[in-house]
């Protein structure tokens, strides 16, 4: 019991950055109808470009109180704007000049930004893992024998916050209307007098600055960043986006949880399940399995009902 | 959009292919280039002179099978399958279990040889039954996965694969007890497959089946519409596809006498894919330059090895935004890459 309850914990924070990656897809998937492939890798780079600006700014080791405050400011505004503007790039240079060509032209482009990126950090930053402060001082809390970190709280309090504001962003603010306007229906939109290759940069940015923070968020939690890690990390996201149902956001979000739920509960698990004959080392396969799974049953995901016209050929 | 720019750009160079082109429409110098091609490609062994250069052109041999075997998937029917290595992994594995002393299982080639072709031909079937229904781009993605899962069971199954180790000592190939042994014997061997599957996709391509997945792969609905079973006609195309990557796993794994889960990673995937992308999809002489230029050209590059993938990269987001059609394409699907689509 006490250690089911330690892996639905670890589930959870696992849970949210898959969320916050999820929702970078899901966004630019309702509006375009385009697997962004170099989402994953953007997160990636958020990281990298935190890890960046905090080694050069000596902030490995900090003390407590106001400079920690700020130093953890200092890394996800890097990692958002970072990200962001890499986003942004992609969207001017593999999107825009092929935006009315067959949706799959698009997609091929968008997979050479993602090998592009990988490349790039790992011929800039090296092939061996680095490592990445934690930021958050090191401590623990104990409920019900059940072990949480600082960081563990940190990371799904920051997350709620994030996706609260973004849910607040996209229903409440004359922004997020255009947003679904242009995805709702993209000509009527242009009618009505929304700028649509603005909703679409807008998106661009903000799915690839909350895939930076998210990329922080995880260097924290992990305490090394690889350059391969968009790459395993985009396709979990990804999967949770349509299990909750591609362009929606509450889908995002719940499918992030769940299968980050999954993968920790699974992977614990995993090797009792099938009588030793498969070890912990499986658990990367959980998310193609439930990938796989949730397309051939229930392709358009637990919420995106509202989508499903668009998922099947 | 980005077409107008891009026609005058290429005004200067028109006059000078339109010449080239004229000529090469002379029937002599067309049937001489030919034959002067085919005798540079039977003589190869020879004119190279050197077991390195050798192995670089049966390099090529196998890639051209597998861009040719990609572009059935991609070109000819539009199904975007980013897990392709997969089915060679599952061609190479298949002749490294039967044919080496990792199970003691020592059987002949020509044996190995249909199972190669049917086993990932079965893989596809199973993968694509379901997922085939899906759109496009939830294909690429289930395929990726698909993908990873082959490595990543080649890298744990410890027991059956021998995991990252790989399997070595792979027997030699032999047929009708002539031991294909060096470079230049099995240089051979390879071109005869890669005449064959040239052959068939070329058949294949003006085939009744052809034509109904070039119609699927331009409107899927109206394909439907017009009375076609589209899901089978696209599980058919991935079998194929997968086929033609498992004999060319077979022929990789006789040529390396080992193989690893490291050659079958996604990088290779997109190796494959730049290929046919490069060269233009769905034509054939386009994968078949795409192969040639993208496996000479990392030989050539060797003090920029290091690039490579982000070489290839650039070369998708390139050859996309500027001449999605690629270096050599077929015409038909000029034409639709470069139409305007509904937004």
């Amino acid at each position: 019991m006490q250690t089911l309850l330690q892996q639905i914990t670890n589930g959870l924070v696992l849970g949210s950055l898959y969320a916050l990656i999820a929702l970078g897809y899901t966004m630019v998937y309702g509006l375009l109808q385009l697997f962004n492939f170099a989402h994953g890798d953007l997160f990636m780079a958020g990281a990298y470009a935190a890890l960046f600006v905090l080694s050069a700014a000596g902030a490995a080791s900090v003390g407590v109180g106001i400079a920690l405050v700020g130093v953890m400011l200092l890394a996800f505004v890097v990692s958002a704007a970072g990200a962001g503007a890499l986003g942004l790039a992609t969207e001017r240079f593999a999107y825009r000049p092929i935006a009315n060509a067959p949706r799959m032209a698009a997609l091929i482009s968008v997979l050479g930004v993602s090998i592009v990126l990988e490349n790039a950090v790992m011929l800039i930053a090296g092939r061996r893992n680095r490592t990445f402060p934690s930021l958050i001082p090191q401590g623990k809390v104990v409920l019900a024998s059940v072990q949480i970190t600082y960081t563990q709280i940190f990371i799904i309090a920051f997350s709620i916050l994030l996706m609260v504001a973004l849910l607040l962003f996209v229903n409440r603010t004359v922004f997020g209307m255009s947003i679904r306007a242009v995805a709702e229906n993209r000509d009527a939109a242009r009618l009505m007098g929304v700028d649509v290759f603005r909703v679409i940069q807008l998106v661009f940015l903000i799915g690839p600055a909350l895939g930076g923070i998210a990329g922080v968020m995880f260097g924290m939690y992990y305490g090394t960043i690889f350059f391969t890690m968009g790459w395993t990390s985009g396709i979990k996201a990804f999967t949770a986006a349509v299990v909750g149902g591609i362009g929606s956001i509450q889908g995002a979000v719940l499918g992030g949880l769940m299968l980050g739920l999954l993968e920790s509960i699974g992977a614990g698990y995993l090797p009792k399940l099938s009588f030793g004959l498969l070890g912990s080392e499986y658990r990367d396969i959980f998310a193609f399995v439930v990938l796989i799974a949730v397309l051939v049953f229930k392709p358009e995901g637990l919420l995106g009902a509202r989508v499903s016209g668009k998922i099947k050929a | 959009m980005g077409h107008e720019p891009m026609t005058q750009t290429n005004k200067p160079l028109a006059g000078t292919w339109a010449r080239v082109r004229s000529f090469t429409r002379i029937r002599p110098v067309r049937y001489s280039s030919y034959a002067l091609l085919g005798a540079v490609v039977a003589g190869l062994p020879f004119i190279l002179g050197s077991n390195y250069l050798t192995r670089v052109a049966i390099t090529c041999g196998i890639y051209i099978m597998l861009s040719l075997g990609l572009n059935i998937v991609v070109g000819f029917c539009g199904l975007l399958d980013l897990g392709y290595v997969a089915f060679y992994a599952i061609g190479a594995y298949t002749y490294a279990f039967l044919a080496s002393p990792h199970f003691h299982v020592h059987w002949p080639w020509l044996a190995i040889l249909p199972l190669c072709a049917l086993v990932p031909a079965m893989a596809g079937v199973i993968l694509g039954t379901p997922t085939l229904r899906l759109r496009g781009d939830y294909l690429a993605i289930v395929t990726l996965g698909f993908g990873e899962m082959i490595r990543l069971l080649l890298n744990n199954l410890d027991k059956v694969t021998n995991g990252p180790k790989g399997i070595a000592n792979l027997d030699t190939v032999s047929l009708f007890g002539l031991k294909l042994g060096t470079p230049s014997r099995y240089y051979y061997l390879v071109l005869f497959f890669v005449l064959v599957f040239m052959a068939a996709i070329f058949r294949l391509g003006n085939s009744r089946m052809g034509r109904a997945w070039a119609a699927i792969r331009e409107d899927e609905h109206a394909a439907k519409a017009m009375g076609l079973n589209t899901h089978s006609l696209k599980l058919r195309a991935f079998a194929t596809g997968a086929s033609f990557a498992g004999v060319a796993g077979l022929l990789f794994a006789g040529f390396q006498h080992f193989v690893s889960p490291e050659s079958f990673t996604f990088g290779e995937s997109v190796i494959i894919f730049c290929m046919i992308t490069l060269g233009g999809m769905g034509s054939i002489p386009g994968a078949i330059l795409g192969s040639v230029v993208l496996v000479v050209l990392p030989e050539v590059l060797r003090p920029v090895a290091d690039y490579r993938y982000l070489l290839y990269g650039l070369l998708l987001i390139i050859v996309m935004t500027t001449r999605p059609q690629g270096l050599w394409p077929s015409k038909q699907r000029r034409r639709e890459l470069t139409e305007r689509s509904d937004l």
